[in-house]
């Protein structure tokens, strides 16, 4: 958030210590939760949509960073993390007929299981090596769900799942949703927040950063790494069964290979290591494709195309345009946009006077 | 009197190199011992076996009566050894403030929930071990610098900053690896004073590496001379200094001794 610090002193640990230590940060945190729950107000079904979207796309992008950017384990196996997520909340929705409420923190924490046995590979590997490991992972996992038909409901490895209710509500539409979603989004990101600032998160930094080092203070790495696995993959499934919940359908499609690379898009170019650069990586991918829907479509009005010769160009423009801004992102500002807000903010700290 | 730490007959090799060869000394409760030798002696390798980064080959190293010779780090550091590098490993990118708050993990219990939650008894602890790690940066003066990203501070304020981070663990033993390596002469009486201090008021056990032979005889009870893996002398600073095997092998080699 856009703050000051000069002139605020801090008398006390706690005060220095708080998540927002700043009057005027605190303010600017709660009037971006206001408008957040305000947004429904102002904004038509397909921008909520949108917006649900990217609330989601956080949550997974948050939960990547926890293990890629701040405990330094490289993982392409979120997305079938996610799916572990999905399948589990369809299924204790749909055989056990819980609400969504307890199918989010079940998809939650069947995923962790699986994520902590996945990352056991990561106390011997790791960079590429890893990688690779946790690539296989991926195919793994999507092929026992597929081939378990106890698991994916056979035909096409879809479950469908019925609308979910709160409290008499039925959550059936874009407004609704997002008061499903919101709150999830909300205690993600400051559960992470909390969790990268005390000791568990200093341990995770620690692991990536000097291992040796790491363990002569009394630092387990091994614990530490499959810990970073288990938090990240919760994320991941609670992300994965708020899908299940969204679409009220669990299909492997949405989680394959592809869905792995764009969350590590998310957070190589939101900013590794930064939670608040998770959200605005989420954001950012969510809007990629449609912006550039928007662009070709006018370029093709512009020149005559008819936009359908140009949908299979515009499928492959948009994996090019991620490539690119990945790598452009590694080899410019690692950081990513976080480090570029950090800028914006600095400027500000001194403004109007900032020479 | 038994001896807090006692090294018996270690041996470590890499490869076709002997680095420490059946070296065995006891070290006191409270004592500042220093090793010294030439490059290449194998002091540092002896601290890593006593830390645990390494296991050696053969030989034994018992703290306070229990055998820690094939313990992981983690269970060394948590049983009371804390050190320094030669090469400092701090990490870069964290605050002064959090490189000592790791220093407090082994006496930290926040697991992931508390830690999430940072509320009730997960954010008293953290508050508690500020505390302390406050007190360390009282006491080695380095108040101005507490939220400074280490990678940024000069050489001798980062190996005062690791020396912060070993006194968070308020170990029995401290394992100084040339604290005052590449330092200057300031730099260096205060470190000497810090080492001084500590084991003043706090009674620790202190091995230290150092070069600067001065600061050794000032400060030191108690000399270990290494010369290519092995133990050639023992004994106080005017003991060792007068044995011939050390003006041969070391001192000797330096006109200003
Ligand atoms: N990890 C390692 N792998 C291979 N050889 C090593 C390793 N560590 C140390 N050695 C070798 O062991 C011998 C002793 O090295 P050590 O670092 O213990 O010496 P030292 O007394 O600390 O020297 P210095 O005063 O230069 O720090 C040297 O020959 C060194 O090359
Ligand atoms: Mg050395």
């Amino acid at each position: 958030m856009i703050n000051r610090e000069c002139g605020v002193y801090q008398t006390t640990y706690e005060g220095d210590m708080a998540l927002y230590p700043l009057p005027l940060a605190r303010y600017s945190t709660l009037a971006v939760v206001v408008v957040l729950a305000l947004l429904p107000l102002v904004l038509d079904s397909h921008m909520m949509s949108l917006a649900n979207l990217m609330l989601l796309a956080s949550i997974g992008a948050i939960g990547l960073n926890i293990l890629v950017g701040y405990t330094g384990q490289v993982s392409l196996g979120h997305g079938a993390f996610m799916m572990v997520g999905s399948y589990t909340a369809a299924l204790v929705t749909v055989r056990l007929g819980l609400p969504f409420w307890l199918g989010l923190p079940a998809g939650g924490a069947v995923a962790a299981l699986v994520g902590a046995f996945f990352g056991i590979p990561s106390l011997r590997i790791k960079g590429l090596y890893l990688a690779i490991a946790t690539l296989a992972g991926q195919f793994i996992i999507e092929w026992v769900i597929n081939h378990s038909p106890w698991i994916s409901g056979g035909v096409q490895s879809t479950i469908y799942v019925p609308t979910p209710t709160f409290l008499g509500w039925n959550i059936n539409n874009e407004y609704r949703r997002y008061f499903m979603v919101l709150p999830v989004a909300i205690v993600a990101y400051v559960a992470a927040m909390n969790l990268v600032r005390s000791r568990v998160g200093r341990a995770f930094i620690a692991v990536r950063d000097r291992d040796v080092a790491a363990e002569i203070i009394g630092v387990d790495i091994f614990h530490y790494k499959l810990l970073a696995f288990a938090v990240s993959s919760f994320y991941a499934g609670m992300a994965g069964a708020l899908w299940t919940y969204y679409l009220k359908i669990a299909n492997y499609e949405h989680f394959t290979l592809a869905t792995s690379v764009s969350y590590l898009a998310m957070i190589i170019i939101g900013g590794l290591g930064s939670v608040l650069g998770s959200v605005f990586g989420a954001v950012f991918i969510t809007l990629l494709p449609i912006v550039l829907v928007y662009v070709v479509e006018g370029g093709a009005a512009l020149f005559g195309f008819k936009y359908a010769a140009i949908a299979d160009f515009l499928a492959n423009l948009r994996l090019i345009i991620f490539g690119g801004l990945i790598i452009l992102f590694l080899a410019i500002e690692p950081e990513g946009l976080f480090r570029m807000w950090g800028n914006v903010k600095r400027y500000f700290r001194l403004w109007p006077y900032s020479y | 009197m038994t001896a807090q730490l006692e090294i018996r007959g270690v041996s470590k090799s890499f490869g076709g190199v002997q680095a420490v060869s059946r070296v065995s000394f006891d070290v006191q409760q409270g004592e500042i011992l220093s090793i010294i030798g030439p490059n290449g002696a194998g002091k540092t390798t002896l601290l890593n076996c006593i830390s645990s980064v390494f296991h050696p080959e053969t030989g034994a190293i018992v703290l306070d009566g229990r055998e820690t010779t094939r313990l992981a780090p983690p269970r060394v550091a948590a049983l009371g050894v804390a050190r320094t590098f030669q090469n400092i490993a701090l990490f870069r990118g964290m605050t002064v403030v959090d490189n000592l708050m790791l220093g407090r993990h082994i006496h930290m219990k926040n697991g992931v929930f508390r830690s999430m939650l940072y509320w009730g008894p997960g954010r008293r602890e953290e508050v508690a071990h500020r505390q302390v790690v406050e007190d360390i940066i009282d006491f080695l003066e380095i108040e101005a610098i507490r939220k400074r990203p280490v990678g940024s501070l000069p050489y001798g304020l980062q190996k005062r900053v690791e020396l912060g981070r070993a006194l968070a663990l308020h170990p029995k033993v401290l394992l100084l690896d040339e604290p005052m390596g590449g330092t200057n002469h300031e730099e260096k009486e205060d470190m000497a004073r810090f080492i001084l201090d500590v084991n003043d008021e706090w009674g620790t056990t202190i091995i230290l590496i150092e070069h600067d032979m001065g600061v050794v005889m000032d400060i030191s009870q108690r000399v270990i001379v290494l010369d290519l893996g092995a133990k050639i002398a023992e004994g106080t600073p005017a003991e060792v200094k007068a044995t011939p095997q050390v003006i041969k092998a070391y001192l000797g080699t330096k006109a200003t001794v």
